[in-house]
């Protein structure tokens, strides 16, 4: 008994230093492997422990202003006040959405949104329940957070375009980043980011943009932030100053008040457009405030199409505004001096087809030279020297001052307009040209089209001397001091002779100076010691039957709107000494003469607020 | 039963001569750890005492209250009652089988109603009991003949499987591997084990495909190849990982483990507070608490060795074997030596289940310190 329980404690004690030193190896490979770990791999490990726990967060920079020729914001950045949820800290969030919509209204739409951005989200991450808050709504909401927890209010940044209305044609607007937006930058990644959709907001968006920040944020498994490690401000966006007058945009827009009409103003040597009007317009502050279908479905199926821009994407047949370039052509060409006088009675005719002047039911001009044929809109006067000179010629002479070709202004939709030729109707419709469609050509009719701006810029180009003036509507900076002028942009000149664009530039002071010019009753105001010269046109938007000729011509009140005519009406001032160019284009206006009347307003708004008229006028600067 | 030993050293002693008598610098060691577990769970609620610190705490102090009462139960009686505890346990076992309640994608807990009983860390006591009492009562050659294993081997194979069908892969290595070093110390021949260990590596490709379960394969998988799956089954390595070699030699500071408290770490105040430690107290700490751990196991080993009855040195050997075993297990667990398998830190991870048993394993190692001298006969009826 006793030997064999000594034999046991032996076994068992020899057996117990085996399995001992087995333990002990396994704890060798336990420190081996500690120190695998924390030694020679520490480094690496070290590494991917601060690439768990630290996140870059990009921080959006404030856009750039957008700003009129005086500094003025166009579009400017505004404190938005908003509310966000989160769930993890209300005591249920239906509950905590019922007590909110008793401060704020919550529409059952944004009820939805809420309940299901909550339940897509992590509990910690913040939803947004409503934003664009009124100072009031966001006060009341302070005041009464102790009773809504998990309720925040928070004030982001938003874009305002404080003119609005007047201005939205030119600074455009932002919205949202589309998948098609996405260029790499990593700041259009960002939620709530805007990007310019449109107008100078679209054109200049990388200037306006700025560069991202970022932050470095100490994040755990969830993702949730603990707290900043490190931040590094972004770059403001830069500002972009237009050359357009806000005040002036302002009171021309009143002045076109319901038309469907464009104007613009430009200033003929530098090119800088003063204004630009496109009326009706819209509120580009709704794109911000987020628009409802119905809101968004009234203005795209608007008759009166608020959202194009006419000025620059409208597009009419000249009409007479055309005739100058066709005079200019002849001289330019020698078929014609200013001197040669053709015979009005009314019509020609031209193998079985008549062509009317729009005087023939009172028989007529009669005898008519270059000026008078100007001054008095004689359409056979044109007829005949669109005759002598052929379509190509007066396309040439067109294409010279602007006209055909899109002028590569700061917008987007700019229009090419359309100055025909012999070889562009047959490529395009595969019929030769006609002679009858040079004769309306003449009388700026037949296939041409032209935009508002390419009117202005033809005025422009006509009254500064024949200098090629492009337009501009970026300044891209302030000036310093309000002496600096910018670098004068030196157009060159297109190569017409001077005297033959004085013949002109007397014929259209005549319109509206002389006894019998098409635009008499506009002259500028007794006041004003300026004069203003112009031309009105009267498009066609459809073709005269002989049935309303006979008739004696349409009576407008009777006619539908839409079949009137486009009123025209191109002008610059002051005579003389000519700074200024304008178009005004009214659809449906009627008669030229109703453009040449707004064209008188306007034009007196902009001489009154030019500062070296204020000097003309006596009056201090 | 008032005679002394015939060393002449009394073995039957009062209750005070017992309290005299217990090891009073294991539980001293002992304590150590678990403080050292108070200071992790205290940090990984980010500097809270509640919720596990404690909790812990509490359940530390009851255990440390029955650790002692075991202690002074006479070691007889444990031999006497081996049989049967090991009985009650398969029953729990069985019914665990029958009415236990999913958990944790396992069934492990029974609901007794007032708490949750898991039979499988009763089965850990329970099989130590019996392999220990039935090899106090075999005697050397008896131990060396084939057919005296028939009865060692079906006591270690019916909890196993059982324990495998709920399925906890942990503490069915832990009771197989632990029966093994009792066969060995009880003198079973070393030959065997070679045959044993040949027919686990030629039993692991059947394993493979008719025994473990989808999630267990999936740890193995991962094991093998943690980046199969970095942001699912592999990310609990690849983070422990991380956090364990981050610690670098002397660690980030108590409370600033930065992949402990940004929660990368899963499960790190149970299965993964090693690799919290590793991360706040580097290569020392690590090596500070292996040692505490090591210290441990010797005096275990050393009681073991003194013990004069061969079901106390089976008994004492056997429990310490399962306390390196958890110990080992979850270290190479967590450093990713091994799948992980859910085997908790002793006396550090939080966890009342796993705290009790370990206490009750000391309990029985100081009992049999106290009863050392205490000479059982190998069957009863014999001897004196």
């Amino acid at each position: 008994m006793d030997r064999g329980e000594g034999n046991r404690h032996k076994t068992f004690t020899r057996r117990a230093a085996l399995l001992a030193g087995g333990k002990l190896s396994l704890a060798a490979v336990l420190m081996g492997r500690m120190y695998y770990l924390q030694v020679l791999e520490s480094d690496q490990y070290q590494m991917l422990a601060e690439e768990n726990r630290i996140s870059m967060r990009l921080l959006a920079p404030p856009r750039g202003l957008v700003m009129d020729r005086f500094g003025r914001e166009l579009a400017s950045n505004r404190q938005n006040y908003r509310v966000v949820l989160i769930a993890e800290q209300t005591n249920g969030v239906a509950e905590t959405l019922d007590r909110l919509a008793r401060v704020i209204p919550i529409t059952p739409h944004q009820r939805r949104r809420v309940l299901r951005e909550v339940m897509r989200k992590r509990p910690f991450v913040p939803v947004k329940v409503a934003e664009n808050l009124t100072w009031e709504q966001f006060a009341r909401i302070n005041v009464l957070l102790p009773d809504l927890p998990g309720v925040q209010p928070d004030v982001g940044e938003g874009r305002h375009y404080p003119v609005g209305l007047e201005t939205a044609h030119i600074v455009g607007y932002v919205s949202s980043v589309s998948e098609a937006d996405l260029t790499g930058d990593p700041l259009l990644e960002l939620p709530g980011f805007r990007i310019g959709k449109n107008g100078i907001e679209k054109i200049f968006d990388e200037t306006l943009r700025g560069k991202a920040g970022n932050s470095r944020v100490e994040v755990n498994a969830y993702g949730r932030e603990i707290r900043e490690l490190a931040r590094q401000d972004g770059q403001p966006g830069d500002d972009v100053v237009l050359t357009i007058d806000a005040d002036l945009q302002e009171k021309i827009s009143r002045r076109l008040a319901d038309e469907s009409a464009a104007a613009v103003v430009m200033d003929i040597h530098q090119g800088e457009i003063l204004a630009m009007v496109s009326a009706p317009s819209y509120d580009p502050n709704a794109f911000n405030l987020g628009m409802s279908t119905k809101a968004w479905h009234a203005l795209v199926q608007h008759p009166r199409k608020p959202l194009i821009n006419k000025a620059i994407a409208g597009q009419y047949p000249p009409g007479s505004t055309f005739k100058m370039i066709v005079a200019l052509a002849a001289m330019e060409a020698g078929v014609a001096g200013p001197g040669h006088q053709v015979f009005c009675n009314g019509v020609i005719k031209l193998s079985n087809t008549k062509f009317h002047c729009w005087r023939h039911r009172y028989g007529g001009h009669g005898w008519v030279d270059m000026k008078q044929s100007i001054a008095q809109s004689c359409d056979i006067y044109f007829y005949d020297l669109a005759r002598r000179l052929g379509v190509d010629r007066i396309g040439d002479m067109a294409r010279r001052f602007g006209l055909g070709e899109a002028l590569g202004v700061e917008l987007l939709g700019e229009q090419d307009g359309l100055v025909p030729s012999k070889d562009w109707k047959l490529a395009v419709t595969g019929v030769p040209w006609q002679l009858g469609e040079t004769l309306i050509t003449g009388i700026g009719q037949a296939y041409l089209l032209i935009t508002p701006l390419q009117l202005a810029v033809m005025t422009a180009r006509l009254a500064n001397g024949g200098l090629a003036v492009t337009p501009r509507l970026s300044r891209h900076q302030v000036p310093a001091r309000p002496g600096d002028a910018m670098t004068p942009a030196s157009p060159e000149a297109i190569g017409v002779s001077a005297t033959h664009l004085r013949v002109i530039t007397d014929a259209m002071e005549e319109v509206v100076n002389g006894e019998r010019g098409t635009a008499r009753k506009y002259k500028l105001g007794e006041g004003l010691p300026f004069k203003m010269a112009g031309k009105t046109g009267t498009a066609q938007v459809r073709r005269i039957s002989k049935a309303e000729r006979k008739a004696g011509g349409k009576l407008a009140k009777e006619t539908p709107w839409r079949e009137r005519d486009h009123a025209l009406f191109t002008a610059f001032a002051p005579v003389g000494a000519p700074r200024y160019a304008t178009a005004v284009v009214v659809e449906h206006g009627g008669s030229g003469t109703y453009a040449a009347k707004l064209t008188k307003d306007i034009m007196t708004d902009v001489l009154l607020l030019d500062p070296l008229a204020h000097s003309a006028l006596g009056r201090e600067t | 039963m008032t005679l002394g030993s015939p060393m002449g050293r009394q073995v039957d002693l009062t209750l005070l001569q017992k309290l005299v008598q217990i090891n009073w610098l294991l539980i001293v060691l002992i304590s150590l750890i678990a403080c050292v577990g108070f200071a992790m769970l205290y940090s990984a609620a980010n500097g809270h005492i509640d919720p596990w610190a404690s909790r812990q705490m509490i359940r530390y102090g009851a255990g440390l209250v029955l650790m002692l009462l075991i202690a002074l139960i006479d070691i007889r009686a444990w031999l006497r009652h081996a049989y049967l505890i090991y009985a009650a346990a398969l029953v729990l076992l069985i019914a665990v089988e029958l009415i236990g309640v999913v958990g944790m994608g396992a069934q492990r807990w029974v609901d007794l109603g007032l708490f949750q009983l898991q039979p499988s860390e009763v089965m850990k006591i329970a099989l130590v009991l019996a392999l220990a009492r039935f090899y106090h009562g075999t005697s050397l050659e008896e131990v060396g003949r084939i057919r005296w294993l028939v009865v060692p081997v079906a006591l270690i194979l019916v909890p196993v499987a059982l324990v495998m069908r709920q399925p906890d892969l942990g503490t069915a290595i832990l009771l197989l591997a632990t029966a093994t070093a009792i066969l060995l110390l009880a003198g079973v021949r070393l030959w065997k084990f070679a045959v044993l260990f040949g027919t686990i590596l030629a039993a692991i490709p059947i394993a493979w495909r008719f025994m473990l379960h989808g999630y267990q394969k999936d740890r193995v998988l991962t094991y093998l190849n943690p980046e199969r799956d970095p942001l699912g089954a592999g990310y609990h390595i690849m983070q422990s990982k991380i956090a364990l070699g981050s610690g670098g030699l002397f660690g980030k500071g108590f409370m600033q483990g930065t992949q402990s408290h940004l929660a990368f770490l899963p499960e790190r105040q149970t299965d993964f507070i090693f690799t919290m430690l590793a991360e706040e107290f580097g290569l020392i700490g690590c090596l500070g608490l292996l040692s505490l751990y090591i210290l441990v196991i010797v005096y275990g080993y050393a009681i073991a060795l003194r013990c004069r009855n061969q079901f106390g040195r089976l008994l004492a050997a056997g429990m310490i074997t399962t306390f390196f075993l958890y110990v080992f297990i979850n270290m190479a667990m967590v450093m990713g030596l091994i799948p992980v398998v859910g085997v908790p830190l002793p006396l550090v991870s939080y966890g009342g289940t796993s705290m009790m048993s370990l206490l009750i394993g000391f309990g029985l190692i100081l009992s049999v310190h106290v009863h050392r001298d205490v000479v059982i006969p190998r069957r009863p009826g014999y001897g004196s």
